[in-house]
């Protein structure tokens, strides 16, 4: 299965996102710790969800997709607070 | 918007398709409405499948085909079964879908949604862009009424609050209609819009000036319950997958991944050769259909759209949009109606319920309401697509000097190379049959 593809980086280079100054998501990474699967890491479209080598998850929200994958699929109460960013900020789609 | 108290009518939250249709039945019937949207602009937030069906927009415009942004109109309608080597497609066209008042077209929803919340500002509803409806407000006596927005000074209260505010519905949530998470009954799309020129897309598929294609795809996921897509704009195609949280989830595979699969799918990769990405999306789609949906009214609320969990994923068909707008516009009126009458209690919304039951909305998911079950099914996702290719890969397979088997040998030896069960076929197929009939 080998297409030429774009890297990742340029994947969301294509998509338009008006960062605001508020994280509107945030990750307990102390509750990550208890978690074996981390099934955000796999599932999150934008891949914002990174393992840290002490067990913990490094979340980074600018250019989030603001799909709500990561609340979803997570497992554990309280890791993700999620929020919508202010109004105006975020992903905008230009051919959703 | 004013640092004091706003009081209005209505307050509808969400400018897609079931918002803007709320907002405009509630601005005809001389209600004073607010639509509040939180992108810069109506559908900068949204993400679709392929195709709107377009014919409830009757009920919006007169004659909607001559100023609509579309983008083409499907002519040629294709589902697709596939192995990783094989495809066998039902590829229907017709020329009755190519004039007035068409079968469905392909947009952008930045173009499309935009429209119709003009239509809705036209009628006399206040847009409001880049606001976030935070969260509900209630009287003393608890019942809803209004919203706080992330504006300064920015309480909206009102004597109907409508959630169109789409698959995360927080206010939905907030008011205790819906669970926080539903997994089991959410998929998540993803899709890739690349370029090509018109002409290549012209040639490639087979279409003539402004025809569009659009083909829906089974066993194509990697064994993840879901499906794929792929459709036709002016100078750009669309290519995607959606599949399923929870088995997202368990299969370890990346959502990106799975998209670039299907492109390098034998029967997909020619089609894309040399297209390049303008835009990578993702969007939740709740699936869940008649048995996921939750209250559709409360006390001083409504819920309609993907809030509601009204996108139709029944196989055969793929609908949303279309739902989004005939429940906005019966949710408007029900809306209307209630304040005229003085009554927005749950008793007196109660209305809204009763048309969607006597229009499309409720009766085909009411109908269908076991049909994404099946979809949805390990062996309709696993064995079956495998079943079918094998079955006319045989029948076409000439194999001189041996004689042909005939049809019924082949599909006996077809289900036994699968390794099917007669008893799931059985049972499967009796379950479809009555989900689909």
């Amino acid at each position: 299965m080998s297409y030429p593809d774009v890297s990742f980086d340029e994947r969301m280079s294509t998509v338009e996102f008006r960062v605001g100054e508020r994280a509107h998501i945030t990750v307990d990474s102390d509750v990550c710790r208890s978690c074996t699967t981390k099934d955000c890491v796999h599932a999150c479209p934008a891949a914002l969800f990174v393992p840290t080598t002490d067990g913990g998850i490094l979340f980074n929200y600018d250019q989030c997709f603001e799909c709500g994958t990561c609340y979803q699929v997570c497992n554990r109460e309280g890791a993700i607070t999620w929020t919508y960013p202010d109004g105006g900020d975020g992903v905008v789609f230009r051919r959703g | 918007m004013p640092d004091d108290v706003m009081t209005v009518d209505a307050v509808v939250v969400g400018a897609g398709p079931a918002g803007s249709a709320a907002a405009l039945e509630l601005a005809r019937a001389g209600r004073d409405v607010v639509l509040v949207e939180r992108g810069v602009f109506p559908g900068a937030k949204n993400v679709y499948g392929g195709v709107v069906y377009g014919r409830v927009l009757d009920e919006v415009v007169p004659q909607w085909w001559t100023e609509v942004p579309v983008q083409r109109w499907v002519t040629r309608r294709a589902t697709m079964l596939m192995t990783p080597t094989q495809a066998l497609t039902i590829d229907y066209r017709s020329d009755a879908w190519d004039r007035p008042p068409y079968n469905g077209m392909t947009t952008y929803r930045a173009d499309f949604d935009s429209w119709l919340a003009g239509k809705a500002v036209a009628a006399g509803a206040r847009l409001v862009t880049s606001t976030v409806a935070t969260s509900l407000l209630r009287d003393p006596a608890g019942r809803i009424a209004g919203v706080r927005t992330d504006r300064p000074g920015g309480d909206i209260h009102a004597k109907v609050v409508i959630a169109c505010d789409g698959a995360n519905s927080f206010l939905a949530k907030e008011a205790g209609l819906l669970p926080r998470t539903d997994s089991a009954h959410t998929t998540l799309g993803v899709k890739e819009t690349l370029a090509l020129p018109r002409e290549v897309i012209e040639d490639r598929f087979g279409l003539t000036g402004d025809q569009g294609l659009d083909i829906e795809m089974v066993g194509c996921t990697s064994g993840i319950p879901g499906g794929g897509f792929l459709y036709t704009c002016l100078d750009t195609v669309s290519v995607g997958v959606v599949v399923g949280l929870d088995g997202l989830a368990a299969s370890k595979t990346r959502p990106e991944e799975l998209i670039g699969i299907l492109k390098a799918h034998p029967a997909i990769a020619p089609y894309l050769r040399g297209a390049e990405l303008k835009e990578y999306s993702a969007h939740l789609i709740p699936e869940g259909g008649y048995r996921a949906m939750p209250r559709l009214a409360t006390d001083g609320m409504l819920v309609a759209g993907d809030a509601a969990f009204m996108c139709l994923a029944a196989g055969l068909w793929l609908e949303g949009v279309n739902f989004a707008i005939g429940a906005g516009l019966a949710a408007g009126r029900t809306a209307a109606e209630a304040i005229a009458a003085g009554d927005t209690s749950a008793a007196g919304l109660a209305g809204y319920r009763r048309r969607l039951e006597a229009n499309f909305v409720l009766s085909d998911h009411k109908r269908l309401r076991n049909a994404a079950d099946i979809v949805l099914a390990d062996r309709m996702q696993q064995e079956y697509p495998g079943l079918a290719c094998d079955f006319v890969e045989q029948i076409f397979t000439v194999t001189n000097p041996k004689p042909k088997l005939g049809m019924a040998r082949e599909f006996f030896r077809a289900v036994r190379l699968n390794k099917v069960r007669w008893r799931h076929l059985a049972r499967d197929g009796w379950q479809a049959m009555r989900a689909f009939r």
